[in-house]
């Protein structure tokens, strides 16, 4: 039967019985009605924030952190195109989100009538899914559905657009069931003879390589677990993409670190020379693979992915499994017990990682009086990691940095933007993560050009008490843009350096948050301390090496095997071909 | 893999008929860069519930494989089908097609349309409207040979395509 209600109380309604406990949204004209019902409610928490684009991402955060749906809600026209930057974000990361924007009334759609403007157009290829709805009496089954496939198959953002009207009119509401689609199924199990040929394929491996993504996190804890029971019964190294960090615990043996444009020596050279690599929950992104001929030419290559078309889409492989990774991983380990597989012997490969370890691609020297980056992230994590922090991140060298240098133990704790690589992503993120957990340590590791991107937050942290902090690693510039005039534009730093910055100190206590600096490596350690220590929100200003440029790297256009390691061994200008990649 | 040879195929697409289920096929091709060379769309069910897209499209393999993968992830996509692939089917495209002229290209405006089995649905004493319906190849030939005698303008319906023998895709 159900009850009668008004749109916006259904809206309230269907978001309280989904469970959702936190919406992040910013009000206005066309959402009046729901804000309206949130007023008369208090089973779910508004958080206001301070520009729409930061409710996206406090929504990702919120997500990654936590394994829920991020839920955002936000006006028509400006209000919706503000969120743009952060669907697409989510889209690109795969992030499960439900994202509410109230549209003007149905008789005015089309008119271009005040603040209207056409969301699910605009939404329709950055969004995994999207609804204009029109009548009250759908909101209900449109609301169910869309958390179902927000969180299920790969995960993605879904945009439900409504017209004011519907949010006022009255329609009965009743709690579905099970939801199943008519259309829409994701495959969840592997295909078995498939998941037998891979460990088969696995077990007769000479050298063997896990290369692990994101899809492992998104998977749930679970997989993050099973990961680690396969890694330990094929003997193989694992290495992760940048979305992946934490599935496996970075001291672990067989952990070779991150790959990738700045991943390390170890696992980029083993990626080039495996004979054997198990994709799982990662898609041969263009940061993974460098130039695609010379990607791994001697491997055989199994993909394990729920989204199908993540197979052969740049990279060609042998065996395509489509399935939730956890599931494969949890099938594969069954199979390779029930026949009684051993690790092959690995050692000659073992001894060749070695080799390549002892190059020591992610070391550095600190000496002389300026900071040097890598060594403030060092640090920070040492001091840090009893507390098993969140961290999260802008955009840039210090994310790369971060990546390399915090060491991440467990699943959902590394919150960054590697799709879209989006600046002004990592304050609002630690703020979602910090209402997930409210007793975490979230620390936002920033430059000071993205943390300026979306300041404003600094506000919203204060208004809820949250004790977020913000770690500025503030070499002046846009580093990685510097770093790129230098390498491939002659040293012609265009519109990079970071001018008239403002005193973070003085700009955090204008918002009530305590302003930390740190000079150089002489107070270091204190300023990380007093950060710890302090209650409440804090900004550090922590003055870097100014024209320090994040190695390894492999540069545009090259392979695997042709990572620069250090500054000497920079190439000259680049050429063209290579200029023209991003 | 962009450099394979390039390969023609017809794909069918069972879609919800829902507003913008169009425009998200349509979206996704210029997105990533596939080629539409026709698309027809009609509902095709008692109900009006589901709508049949067919599309020709052309790429290399490893390309079409990545459309139909690309397709299949659409939330109201219910069944994509390369034809191509699948095996025997039938592909037919009709053109309405305007001739003026008179005396004898008149003539032989209609001895070629009476070879190529086109109607004439529309007569005046200076033109005729041709309808005529084939494969693309016939379409295209047809529409030649009227040059030759006073085309003045086509309109076409772009390919549909079905599986041959007793089976639904
Ligand atoms: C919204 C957005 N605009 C532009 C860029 C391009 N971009 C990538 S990194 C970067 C510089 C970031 O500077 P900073 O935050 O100081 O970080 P650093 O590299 O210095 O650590 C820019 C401009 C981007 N990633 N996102
Ligand atoms: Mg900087």
């Amino acid at each position: 039967m159900g009850t009668e209600m008004t749109g916006a109380d259904i809206v309230v309604q269907a978001l309280t019985d989904l469970g959702v406990e936190v919406v992040f949204g910013y009000p206005g004209g066309a959402v009046l009605p729901i804000y309206d019902a949130l007023f008369q409610q208090n089973r779910i928490r508004h958080i206001l924030v301070r520009h729409e684009q930061a409710a996206v991402h406090a929504a990702e955060g919120y997500a990654r952190s936590s394994g829920k749906v991020g839920v955002v809600l936000v006006t028509s026209g400006p209000g919706a195109t503000n969120a743009v930057t952060g669907i697409t974000d989510a889209l690109m990361d795969s992030i499960p989100l439900v994202v509410l924007t109230g549209q003007v009334p149905t008789h005015l759609i089309g008119t271009d009538a005040f603040q209207e403007c056409d969301t699910v157009g605009i939404t329709r290829h950055c969004s995994k899914h999207n609804y204009l709805v029109q009548e009250t009496a759908r909101l209900g089954p449109v609301l169910h559905e869309a958390f179902y496939i927000a969180r299920s198959g790969r995960p993605g953002p879904v945009v439900i657009d409504i017209p004011k009207d519907v949010q006022i009119m009255k329609a009965r509401y009743t709690k579905p069931g099970v939801i199943s689609h008519k259309t829409y199924k994701p495959q969840v199990k592997g295909d078995l003879a498939a998941i037998e040929a891979a460990v088969d394929m696995l077990a007769a491996a000479e050298r063997p390589i896990l290369y692990t993504g994101g899809g492992v996190i998104n998977s749930g804890p679970v997989a993050s677990q099973l990961l680690r029971e396969l890694a330990k019964a094929t003997g193989a190294p694992v290495t992760s993409t940048l979305m992946g960090l934490g599935s496996v615990p970075d001291d672990h043996p067989q952990f070779l670190g991150m790959l990738g444009m700045h991943g390390s020596y170890e696992a980029n050279m083993a990626m080039n020379k495996c004979d054997l690599m198990l994709c799982l929950g990662a898609r041969f992104d263009d940061r993974v693979t460098g130039r695609l001929d010379a990607f791994s030419p001697t491997s055989r290559k199994i993909h394990v992915d729920i989204d199908r078309s993540s197979f052969n889409k740049t990279v060609r492989v042998d065996l395509a499994i489509q399935g939730d990774v956890g599931s494969v991983m949890e099938d594969m380990l069954k199979v390779w017990r029930a026949r009684g597989h051993r690790a092959a012997d690995q050692k000659a490969w073992w001894e060749q990682i070695k080799g390549w370890r002892s190059r020591n691609s992610f070391g550095f020297e600190q000496k002389g009086e300026a900071l040097l980056p890598q060594k403030a992230i060092q640090r920070l994590y040492e001091m840090t990691k009893a507390r098993k922090p969140i961290i999260s991140t802008e955009v840039g060298q210090h994310q790369m940095w971060a990546a390399q240098h915090f060491g991440f133990h467990e699943p959902n704790k590394w919150l960054t933007s590697g799709g879209l690589g989006t600046m002004g992503y990592g304050l609002p993120a630690a703020i979602g993560a910090q209402l997930a957990y409210p007793g975490a340590l979230v620390i936002d590791i920033a430059g000071e050009a993205s943390i300026q991107m979306n300041i404003q937050e600094l506000g919203t942290a204060t208004q809820y008490r949250l004790p977020v902090k913000v770690f500025i690693i503030n070499n002046e510039y846009m580093g990685m843009v510097r770093q790129w005039q230098e390498l491939n534009h002659g040293g012609r730093y265009s519109e990079s350096y970071s001018d008239s910055l403002p005193d973070f100190v003085k700009l955090a206590e204008a918002y009530g948050w305590k302003g930390i600096t740190i000079e150089g490596p002489d107070d270091l350690d204190a300023g990380i301390q007093a950060m710890i220590d302090h209650p409440g929100p804090v900004m550090v200003d922590c003055r870097v090496a100014k024209l320090a440029n994040c190695f390894p790297m492999i540069p545009s256009g090259a392979s695997h095997t042709d990572m620069i390691l250090s500054a000497a061994d920079e190439r000259g200008e680049a050429d063209d071909d290579a200029k023209a990649l991003v | 893999m962009k450099h394979l040879p390039s390969e023609r195929h017809t794909l069918s697409i069972l879609v919800d008929n829902e507003a913008g289920v169009l425009a998200r096929i349509v979206g996704l091709f210029s997105a990533r860069g596939y080629n539409i060379e026709s698309l027809t769309v009609a509902d095709v069910s008692d109900d009006h519930a589901v709508s049949r897209i067919t599309v020709v499209t052309n790429g290399p393999p490893p390309v079409i494989d990545q459309i139909m993968a690309q397709l299949d992830r659409l939330v109201p996509v219910h069944k994509v089908v390369d034809l191509t692939d699948w095996g025997p089917h039938v592909e037919r495209e009709m053109a309405l097609v305007k001739v003026a002229g008179t005396g004898d290209k008149r003539v032989e405006a209609l001895r070629l349309a009476d070879i190529f089995r086109a109607r004439p649905v529309d007569t005046s004493t200076a033109s005729f409207v041709f309808e005529v319906s084939g494969s693309s190849e016939k379409v295209n030939q047809f529409i030649a040979l009227m040059r030759e005698v006073g085309l003045v303008e086509v309109a076409r319906t772009g390919v549909v395509a079905i599986a041959r023998g007793a089976e639904a895709v």
